[in-house]
């Protein structure tokens, strides 16, 4: 299996979707000749003209009010917003008219439209480029999320999401853009709503997403000689793979959830619930979150690193968890 | 060139929108979010405070939520609308009684739908900001003020994607005006040459902000013209003149020249929501004077275009349609909750 980055997965995915079916475009800033700032729209201008692929001006609102408009009739539209930061900018497109049109039609429109939009921080880009908002989407009824956190299911979701008849919020992480891994030369698609057991184990039952998926399996590797860990990566937040969580937590009897957003009011909380309310006589200790102090981002690296949790306070949550 | 079939039609249509509002203006409550009669709904009634109200779906059966009337507006929704076929699109305003009707026709599908029945025209999801009919071309009403402009983008995008002469129509009012979305939408529509008739209601007020304070000057219109979108000011009350300049600009707009901005002075002759009067009852009284129905009906006759027996006609016709849509409503079973699932994702 070829081995490739989590970047030109997610293109490979866009050239695949394209070519399948002519109804779908790609719009937003920078996506045309530059063929976008991360390059996810690399080579789509060249392959399949300006038409499909339209640069648009900085007008979040504008293009992915349209963008919407587009979907209810019939096209089926991938916007990129260059950083998920921005798409407050757009947020009434999103929250108040994509996720609602279906229900307050009553079924007569669908919007099969995607927005995918890189978050994260780590990249010394301070508090207005660095943040992860998923939850926010996971909270609005109407909206799929998907989170995926590596180049195999880059590929496999943002087709399945394309191909959805729901809006779906997709998004990515700018530190995994470039984070290499196998990736099949045949076709496939992943189903949304299927979490991936990453590594298996029967201690500790550690959740979790994007970025810290890696994070989480470095540390149970480094753990391996007195935990055994497994990882699960939801990888879609809405729907979500319940089932999937709760019979990890059922074998391993704890529960951990690594986020990189904020820990307060995140959608780790959300996990905790579901896993309490389902598998309570399962636990054999509290269930926690381990995500992000509730400041905005500050700049500087030291700064940031005391924001995000760090390989060291993994390791130290993953420990305390054990007897 | 105006014949006499279209007289009819946009008189007919005209008195849809008129007589299906002033008929379920009887069947709504005011009681606010109050207890009815209790001092804090008599001071709002007496305020007349703009609410929504909060009704007894099950036992009385009639209407809640939030009403806008459209009542003295009726010439631009149909000026415009009736010059559109089934496969081109319009979006609306939380004001969309209107332009649904005009677009439409369908009066059973809305007065279900603002009665919270299954008969409904969206089951009872949307209500009166929410009224869709996909196959007659009309996205919805909306209730961000200013959210359906960008939206009208969308079909005219792909009206051009796909290489069909479609246009996308957008009404908002003043207030919608001076959202930022519609900048952005005027600003894409004109670089992307989009098919768009960007319609603006000057009502002159904004719920209660007079325009006065909310606009520098007089004129909306030619803010549009900075984007290079020709512009241009109408009568709102007459409807032969939106139509004219409708016609006009849906032309441009099939021919691939683009989109357009059409400013229509016009008036609401109700209260920004619910049963409330207007807030100026002495301005009401003198745009009342230039009641458009009225208004065309006199041209009518004038012209010799309709008789008065024959506009009495288009009414009382009218009159049976808003009948037949008050019994079909009342028939219609209240929403069932039982059909929410086939929303879950």
């Amino acid at each position: 299996m070829p081995n490739i980055t989590y970047l030109r997965a997610m293109n490979l995915a866009l050239h695949e979707e394209m070519a399948r079916d002519d109804r779908v475009f790609v719009i937003g800033e920078d996506v045309a000749d530059a063929g976008g700032v991360w390059g996810v729209q690399k080579g789509l201008l060249q392959k399949f003209g300006r038409n499909r692929v339209r640069q648009t001006p900085i007008s979040e609102s504008g293009f992915t009010g349209l963008a919407v408009g587009a979907a209810m009739t019939g096209l089926r539209p991938v916007v990129e917003i260059m950083y998920n930061d921005f798409i407050t900018t757009c947020m009434d497109m999103v929250v108040n008219q994509a996720a609602k049109l279906r229900t307050m039609s009553g079924g007569q429109l669908k919007v099969p439209l995607v927005i995918h939009t890189p978050g994260g921080g780590g990249t010394c880009e301070a508090a207005q480029h660095s943040q992860c908002l998923e939850a926010w989407f996971a909270h609005v009824p109407g909206l799929k999320v998907v989170v995926p956190s590596t180049p195999y299911d880059a590929r496999g979701l943002l087709k399945s999401a394309i191909r959805d008849d729901n809006p779906v919020y997709f998004m990515e992480h700018r530190l995994l853009y470039n984070m290499k891994g196998e990736v099949p030369r045949e076709e496939y698609t992943i189903p949304l709503g299927v979490a991936d057991v990453k590594r298996e184990g029967t201690d500790l039952t550690v959740v979790a997403t994007l970025l810290m998926v890696h994070k989480a399996l470095a540390a149970a590797d480094a753990l391996a000689d007195e935990v055994s860990v497994e990882v699960v990566d939801p990888r879609t937040l809405v729907p979500l793979d319940t089932e999937t969580i709760v019979q990890s937590v059922r074998k391993t009897g704890r529960l951990l959830v690594v986020q990189e957003a904020p820990t307060f009011g995140g959608f780790g909380s959300e996990i905790v619930r579901q896993v309490t309310e389902q598998a309570f006589d399962a636990l054999k200790a509290a269930p926690r979150v381990l995500g992000a102090k509730s400041l905005p981002m500050p700049f500087s690296p030291q700064l940031e690193k005391a924001i995000i949790p760090q390989d060291e306070d993994i390791l130290a949550a993953m420990g305390a968890m054990m007897p | 060139m105006l014949r006499r079939n279209d007289c009819a039609d946009l008189l007919r249509h005209m008195y849809r929108i008129r007589l299906f509002e002033e008929r379920l203006k009887r069947y709504y409550d005011y009681s606010g979010y109050f207890q009815q009669n209790s001092p804090e709904a008599e001071l709002e009634r007496s305020a007349g405070l703009l609410t929504s109200t909060l009704y007894d779906f099950a036992s009385k059966g009639m209407i809640g939520g939030a009403v806008h009337l459209y009542i003295g507006q009726e010439a631009v929704a149909v000026g415009v609308c009736s010059l559109l076929r089934d496969s081109d699109y319009v979006t609306s305003s939380h004001r969309d009684h209107g332009h649904f009707i005009a677009k439409t026709a369908n009066l059973r599908g809305a007065l279900a739908e603002l009665m919270g029945r299954e008969g409904g025209v969206c089951g009872g999801c949307g209500g009166s900001m929410h009224l869709y009919d996909r196959q007659h071309g009309f996205l919805g009403g909306n209730g961000i003020i200013g959210g359906q402009i960008p939206l009208a983008l969308g079909p005219a995008f792909a009206a051009r994607y796909n290489g069909t002469d479609q246009v996308a129509v957008t009404f908002f009012g003043d207030g919608g005006a001076n959202q930022g979305t519609l900048y952005e939408a005027l600003n894409l529509a004109a670089n992307w040459s989009l098919p768009v008739l960007f319609i603006c209601e000057n009502n002159l007020y904004a719920a209660t902000t007079p325009a006065a304070i909310a606009f520098p000057g007089p004129d909306i219109a030619p803010r549009a013209e900075g984007f290079g979108v020709p512009a241009i000011t109408v009568d709102g009350q007459d409807v032969l003149a939106v139509r004219a300049a409708a016609e006009e600009a849906i032309a441009r707009a099939r021919e691939g020249h683009g989109p357009t901005f059409i400013e229509a002075k016009t008036y609401r002759f109700e209260g920004h929501c619910g049963s409330a009067g207007h807030a100026d009852p002495e301005e009401c009284a003198l745009w009342r004077q230039r009641d458009p129905i009225e208004l065309f009906r006199s041209r009518c006759r004038a012209e010799g275009w309709l008789t008065e027996a024959e506009q009495d006609e288009i009414r009382t016709a009218v009159c049976a349609e808003v009948d037949d849509a008050v019994a079909f409503a009342l028939q219609s079973p209240l929403s069932d909750p039982r059909h929410l699932c086939r929303f879950e994702i």
